[in-house]
């Protein structure tokens, strides 16, 4: 089907508020376009492509070279995005070499993919010749893999639950064991193939996930016959999953991480899929997050730097082992086969959590003052009830994790401002919000705003990050993308009707940028209520 | 010619082009509330503008019109002589020619150049100064011809045939411009109107427009929800969202609108369909109109004047930003 229609599509969820419209509408999308189309059209509204059709600053260079720099300048700050400004302002090729039919959405991601540099080029001026604003639009979004449609993954794969007539959680399994275009999840929902076998396909598995405690409900819950208790190591959240020789390492949103860390994946020679914390082994000794850091997003460490810095898996859970699966088990019982499992594993790259003795709430504040003492080490407490199965998701009262103090936030970024001085190019000042439901929707309010707490490196990776996730301008501030999260730390925060979340934080500081975590999994405005001791 | 507090003032004539201040004389290039106003002495405009200026009672007993069909020549004493030409922007939509000691400037008011089946084609003037607009002045703004847009509707209404397409448009032009293109494009059920759009509808059809059958919302039991299922509703575009959009089944807010060009000024109406229709001149006809005028000067009164400036002495125009003050905030129309 011509790529009209994927556009068409496009702009009909954009414009659709409802999420049931949203969902009709793929559906109905889905089921009348042929494949492998409409897998490629999932896979743009689902984030699953996995590679840029063209580079955004090709398309910057060819707006550059046909439009007058300040009208393009104007108009772009006047729209306030760069794909939309060019979809709606491109200037026609003198010579525009005319398409009969648009091709199909599969035929331009193969185009794309076979030619080289120069052919890709003159491919996309062709296309963008040949196209109506809406659809430059969908072609920019789709190429550039910058498609915010206001679908979220959950979303997509409910819609997908529903065409085939299973429960959602069918799909979330699914999910991570198939590839684009998708030919064999169609085929299944068509009722023409059995559902895809993926007991094959090495895959992440969705991980479980705890909440904050709430020291004034939940303490009383606790003892030491119902819930155990564990250091929550300040690395960072993995799966370590191997089958039939291959290994791969997913971060907790799923993505493939094991390219950063070969050395553990060297090490995997099981079928088995791990849950831990994955930190650095220094001298011997677990390492801080600023030691691990140096090891995060680099594609290809170098011999060296994974002497210095070896990596090291502290096993929380086990998922499953040899095909069998132990998420319907307790705790309990999957901690017994996770001590046998990890005995029989180097303690050089892997050590077990260790459970800590404990008999009164007492003791877990003592233990919790412990990991606070522990100069970053330890992030606080984790305290799990025992009988408990691994539930994908965030289960109530399964797992709490008890934060050492400081108190601190994951906040979304909503604005930015540039800085002065030396830092006035830069975008420095940052604006962050928490979740808060807003008439029924979650919507993110503005809590507080932080200059600092960053090293210039970061502050590059920031300003660069924000250029490129721009939404719209007022004035100075510069609205960006609500996708980035901060750890934000701060001292002591207190009502303030002069704030529109209705709180103000004292001395807010950045100590983390969170690459890793997902945005809706930022903390809710609620937790405000918790830190101030309402 | 001056600016003066009220708008353009001719001093040889001693009148204001479109003031929004009551004068005692004035010329009234069309009937849109940026430009038309209460309590002028004496006012000259196209026969139509008179009568659209009557229904909206901006003119009193005591006022004197003088009705100036396209292309009659009129003394406005002190030498100068009036006439109007078409400006295609709604009905009655004039550009208003001043000729004086052999020269002439002409004041274009508002205007488009793409067709409209429910007023005359735009008309080129050849002048010395041109006064324009420059509401969409940016090369971002290039609008789809109307039949697109209007299949964008249809094809909303066949995929979502239970919904009741709620469409935002202005009374005067937009509302009965919509109405004549659907008709074209074969949409046969009645419209359901709000009771805003119905004076200047009919008035419309006293100038021989032909919507077909419409229907005041007002006048069906409120109880029949399922009435105007998969129909077409047209209301002032304030009312999509509005109470009043409460008593339709499933409504679809639809706003008919040159900004709905712009995916964030949509989202910010809370359209959930944009149908790009605009009643002004786009980014190339701007220029190309002022090129197509011969004219060594050009005034720019209201909307992006930084970017038309520009592109214009790009071109060896001589341009000039006026910044009318207080036209910028009320150019919705
Ligand atoms: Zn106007
Ligand atoms: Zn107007």
């Amino acid at each position: 089907m011509s790529f009209a229609a994927f556009a068409d599509l496009l702009d009909d969820l954009y414009f659709t508020n409802s999420t049931l419209a949203k969902e009709a509408i793929l559906s109905d999308y889905l089921r009348r376009t042929p494949d492998p189309d409409r897998g490629w059209a999932l896979a743009a509204i689902g984030g699953t492509l996995s590679f840029d059709l063209f580079k955004r600053n090709l398309v910057k260079t060819l707006m550059e070279e046909r439009m007058d720099p300040y009208l393009f300048q104007l108009s772009r700050h006047y729209v306030g995005e760069l794909s939309e400004t060019v979809a709606l302002a491109w200037p026609q090729s003198s010579e525009p070499v005319r398409l009969n039919r648009l091709p199909d959405l599969h035929e331009v991601i193969d185009e794309f993919t076979r030619r080289d540099k120069p052919g890709i080029r003159a491919y996309l001026v062709t296309l963008l010749d040949n196209m109506s604003p809406p659809q430059r639009w969908a072609l920019l979004k789709l190429g550039t893999r910058g498609l915010r449609i206001g679908m979220s993954a959950r979303t997509v794969k409910k819609t997908l639950a529903n065409m085939a007539g299973v429960d959602v959680g069918v799909l979330e399994k699914l999910w991570h064991g198939i590839t684009p275009p998708y030919t064999s999840l169609f085929a299944w929902i068509d009722g023409n193939a059995e559902m895809p076998d993926i007991s094959n396909v090495l895959t992440y598995s969705p991980v479980m996930l705890s909440h904050p405690i709430d020291e004034a409900a939940d303490l009383d819950r606790l003892s030491p016959e119902t819930h155990h208790a564990e250091w929550k190591w300040d690395g960072i959240r993995v799966q370590v999953a191997g089958m039939n020789g291959e290994a791969r390492i997913y971060s907790r949103t799923g993505d493939d991480i094991s390219h950063s860390f070969p050395d553990l994946a060297a090490t995997v020679n099981w079928d088995a899929v791990i849950d831990g914390e994955l930190l650095v082994r220094p001298d011997g000794q677990i390492g801080s997050f600023n030691d691990l850091q140096q090891r995060l997003g680099k594609k290809k460490p170098s011999g060296a730097l994974m002497k210095r810095l070896p990596a090291h898996l502290i096993a929380y859970d086990i998922i499953s082992e040899n095909g069998v699966s132990f998420r319907d088990q307790t705790l309990d019982a999957r901690r017994k086969t996770l001590e046998a499992f990890i005995a029989e594993r180097h303690p050089d790259h892997y050590t077990i959590s260790e459970i800590l003795e404990w008999t009164t709430v007492d003791d877990l504040r003592g233990l919790r003052q412990e990991a606070a003492d522990s100069e970053g080490l330890k992030e606080g407490l984790m305290v799990k009830r025992r009988d408990t199965p691994y539930v994908s998701g965030r289960p109530k009262h399964a797992w709490y994790k008890w934060k050492r103090d400081p108190f601190l936030l994951d906040a979304v970024l909503m604005y930015a401002q540039r800085g002065t001085g030396k830092r006035s190019s830069y975008y420095s000042d940052y604006t962050f919000g928490l979740w808060a439901n807003v008439e029924g929707e979650a919507k993110l309010l503005p809590i507080g705003k932080a200059y600092f707490g960053f090293t210039d490196e970061e502050l590059k990776q920031l300003d660069s990050w924000i250029r490129n996730h721009k939404v719209a301008r007022y004035g100075p501030v510069q609205e960006v993308d609500k996708e980035l999260v901060f750890e934000v730390a701060f001292d002591s925060a207190h009502e303030s009707p002069r704030h529109k979340s209705g709180y103000a934080l004292r001395f807010p500081r950045i100590s983390r940028i969170r690459w890793d975590k997902p945005a809706h999994e930022a903390d809710r405005l609620e937790i405000m209520d918790t830190l101030i001791g309402k | 010619m001056e600016i003066r507090e009220g708008g353009f003032y001719c001093v040889p004539a001693e009148c204001y082009v479109d003031p929004m201040v009551p004068v005692t004389r004035a010329v009234v290039t069309h009937g849109h509330a940026d430009h038309a106003s209460r309590g002028h002495g004496r006012v000259w405009a196209t026969p139509e503008t008179i009568d659209i200026m009557r229904t909206r009672n901006y003119v009193a007993d005591e006022t004197q019109t003088t009705g100036l069909p396209y292309g009659q020549r009129h003394d406005l004493g002190g030498g100068v002589t009036l006439w109007f030409a078409s400006a295609g922007h709604i009905l009655g939509s004039a550009q208003a020619v001043f000729e004086y000691q052999g020269q002439r400037i002409v004041a274009a008011g508002d205007f488009k150049r793409h067709p409209d089946p429910t007023c005359a084609p735009f008309e080129v003037v050849p002048c010395d100064v041109f006064i324009t607009e420059a509401t969409f002045a940016l090369p971002v703004f290039q609008h789809p011809p109307l039949e697109d847009e209007v299949e964008k509707l249809m094809r909303s209404m066949r995929t979502l045939p239970d919904r009741t397409h709620i469409v935002g448009v202005y009374a005067l032009g937009k509302c009965q411009r919509v109405m004549k293109t659907l008709r074209l494009a074969g949409y046969e059920h009645p419209f359901y109107i709000h009771g805003a759009l119905k004076r200047l509808t009919e008035l419309y059809e006293s100038y021989g427009q032909d919507f077909g059958v419409w229907q005041l919302v007002s006048e069906i039991d409120r109880n029949d929800k399922d009435r105007f299922r998969g129909k077409i509703v047209l209301c002032p575009p304030a009312q999509i969202n509005d109470r009043w959009s409460r008593r339709f089944a499933d409504p679809l807010p639809t706003v008919a609108s040159g900004w709905m060009q712009i995916r964030a000024r949509a989202r910010q109406k809370r359209a959930e369909l944009g149908l790009v229709v605009s009643d002004h001149a786009d980014w190339n006809d701007l220029l190309r109109t002022c090129r197509e005028t011969g004219a060594g000067m050009v005034w720019i009164t209201h909307g992006r004047v930084e970017a038309l400036e520009y592109a214009l002495k790009k071109e060896g125009i001589n341009a000039k930003g006026l910044h009318l003050i207080g036209i910028e905030e009320a150019a919705g129309e």
